[in-house]
């Protein structure tokens, strides 16, 4: 008797706060779900007071955001976040690996190397940066973002990568140096699948990253290697806060991240988490 | 970190022990060589531009000013520490930093409490939260500045019915908000991680012994997830404290240099003012200032890693 009352009033508290959970994750994305809303509306809906929930939806906007020049910006930044990721990995994998599994002398010292290299604000090196990338031609080009958007994630992958090596078993690599496996079998047969969903986490945030910069982007690009987040300053300095087409600018640009975040989410996780659960 | 990994890494060495000395010395290069490329590249990426940073903050060298670049020694640090917008912007600088770590990581927390648990629709509610991480922070500027705060149009002012100018009038709050929503679901996501990988049996027994879920919280949840908390103050403090996108958008620093922070700041001297050795010497001054802030985060994180470690 006792336990079915508590056992209902337990279902009921947790319902509540089911609700509650509801009610406060659609509050927080509300200024997203209101952009998405405004992407699909004409200008002069886009502007009214009280505003307008109900209205009759366009494709305007985002086909107006297309021809207006948003491909090439949209290429820039795939093509720039694709290779300063893979160069990330490739670069920090050996890196995490000599950190972990097989530690160098003085692992702390290059770690915090490492991250005090982020730790620099950004700000303080833009205009040797500027005047480097001018003096050697790479100013307005994807070169010039993918060097620094490597070095921007390769310290962050390191020590992310490195927590994940480290939950390699050593037993497991004990045995199979006693078995004689060399290190290219080591790394597939026994490291390599521990660490996979972890460096797909790692490669996960340096794209996230890299998408969205900003500050290196706006300085350093323009017309020719601008990426998506340039598109969006020149969109609003050029022709003024139109909001409908802004919205579908903004939905547009930020779309391919969006969904990669959504489908990788469990990876992201568990990729974090992994260092802990094992 | 891991009390496993230790005998992973001596592993070998230990198999063998009559290995010689000369081949030990022999490995250790070996063993450099993979850090090596990612050492070198960060080095060379990172360090020169600062150092020509240094060698520029010591030159006078307006780009408006023809023939203006010659050696002044200290002055251009003098001025900067008599300039009261740096020392303004600084402060903003510290207050942004502070209040949006902390208010974005309880928040993150909280979710992360709610998401922890089974419920009807929990991996939608996720990828809703998760997704203001995941928007350009660009686009997110831009939408909260119009859509959000605008002062006739905007969701606030139906809500609440004001006609606050919340830019003008309390600009350092708005793109504080703005950045507090960006960065609440990396907090939230990095809580959940730890949260998650919470041993079952502990909690269990736990249970099993009586404790309320408060008392389950502060002893063993909490205690488990600092140096998650850790982490994500650390990381959130690194991001957030370059803040450009949302001051450069929504702001630009203003009205006056209310919501100006160093990065802003910098920007402005050096593009605008086209004023290099100014600039470069507020550079060198923000990276002395965060490098003694960031040598006593790095050892408190250290020890906290290490604590963790021997314990588990």
């Amino acid at each position: 008797m006792t336990t079915a009352v508590s056992g209902r009033k337990r279902r009921f508290g947790a319902g509540s706060l089911t609700v509650a959970t509801w009610i406060l994750a659609i509050l927080f994305v509300f200024p997203l779900l209101w952009m998405i809303l405004t992407a699909f509306k004409q200008e002069s809906d886009a502007y009214t007071d009280p505003p307008k929930l109900f209205f009759s939806p366009t494709f305007d906007q985002i086909s107006g955001v297309l021809k207006g020049g948003f491909l090439p910006y949209l290429a820039n930044s795939a093509f720039v976040t694709v290779v300063s990721t893979l160069l990330v990995l490739l670069l920090g994998i050996p890196a995490a690996y000599a950190l972990s599994l097989a530690p160098v002398k003085k692992t702390k010292n290059a770690l915090s190397f490492f991250l005090s290299t982020k730790m620099l604000p950004i700000v303080a090196a833009i205009i040797p940066l500027y005047v480097i990338s001018q003096n050697t031609n790479l100013l307005d080009t994807v070169w010039a973002l993918i060097i620094l958007y490597t070095s921007m994630n390769l310290p962050l992958a390191i020590w992310m990568m490195r927590s994940f090596f480290l939950e390699v078993p050593g037993e497991m690599i004990e045995a199979a140096h006693i078995d004689g496996a060399n290190l290219p079998t080591l790394l597939r047969k026994i490291i390599m699948p521990v660490v996979a969903p972890g460096v797909a986490a790692t490669a996960l945030i340096c794209v996230i990253f890299s998408w969205t910069e900003f500050f290196y982007a706006v300085n350093l690009t323009a017309a020719r290697a601008g990426t998506v987040p340039v598109f969006l300053v020149g969109f609003i300095t050029s022709e003024g806060l139109y909001w409908a087409q802004l919205s579908a600018a903004a939905l547009l640009a930020s779309l391919p991240v969006m969904i990669v975040g959504w489908f990788a989410q469990n990876h992201l996780v568990r990729g974090l988490s992994m260092g802990a659960v094992k | 970190m891991s009390t496993i990994s230790v005998p992973a890494g001596t592993a070998p060495a230990t198999t063998r022990p009559a290995t010689t000395k000369k081949k030990a010395t022999g490995t250790a290069g070996k063993r450099r060589l993979p850090l090596l490329p990612a050492l070198i590249f960060v080095v060379a990426v990172t360090q020169i531009p600062f150092l020509l940073t240094i060698y520029y903050s010591f030159q006078s060298w307006n780009l408006v000013r023809p023939g203006s670049f010659h050696f002044v020694g200290f002055q251009n640090y003098a001025d900067v520490f008599t300039d009261s917008t740096f020392l303004g912007a600084l402060l903003n600088t510290v207050v942004l930093t502070v209040v949006c770590v902390f208010l974005s990581l309880l928040l993150g927390l909280g979710l992360a409490i709610l998401l922890d648990r089974k419920f009807v629709g929990r991996g939608f509610v996720r990828t809703l939260l998760i997704t203001p991480f995941l928007i350009l922070p660009a686009a997110g500027a831009l939408l909260w500045k119009t859509t959000m705060f605008d002062p006739t149009y905007g969701l606030l002012h139906f809500v609440f019915g004001t006609d606050v100018d919340w830019l003008s009038q309390f600009p350092l709050a708005a793109v504080m908000a703005q950045i507090i929503w960006q960065w609440t679901p990396f907090m939230m996501l990095l809580t959940l991680a730890g949260l998650q990988s919470q041993p079952k049996d502990v909690l269990e027994a736990a249970s099993v012994d009586g404790a309320g879920r408060w008392r389950t919280f502060v002893s063993i949840t909490l205690p488990h997830l600092s140096r998650f908390l850790q982490l994500a103050t650390l990381l959130g403090a690194i991001y957030i404290v370059n803040s450009f996108d949302a001051i450069f958008l929504m702001t630009q620093g203003g009205p006056g240099t209310a919501s100006t922070n160093l990065p802003f700041y910098i920007y402005q001297r050096a593009f605008e003012g086209f004023d290099i050795g100014q600039s470069s010497a507020m550079g060198v001054v923000v990276v002395i200032i965060t490098m003694i802030v960031a040598t006593f985060a790095l050892r408190l994180m250290f020890r906290a890693f290490s604590v963790d470690g021997g314990t588990k």
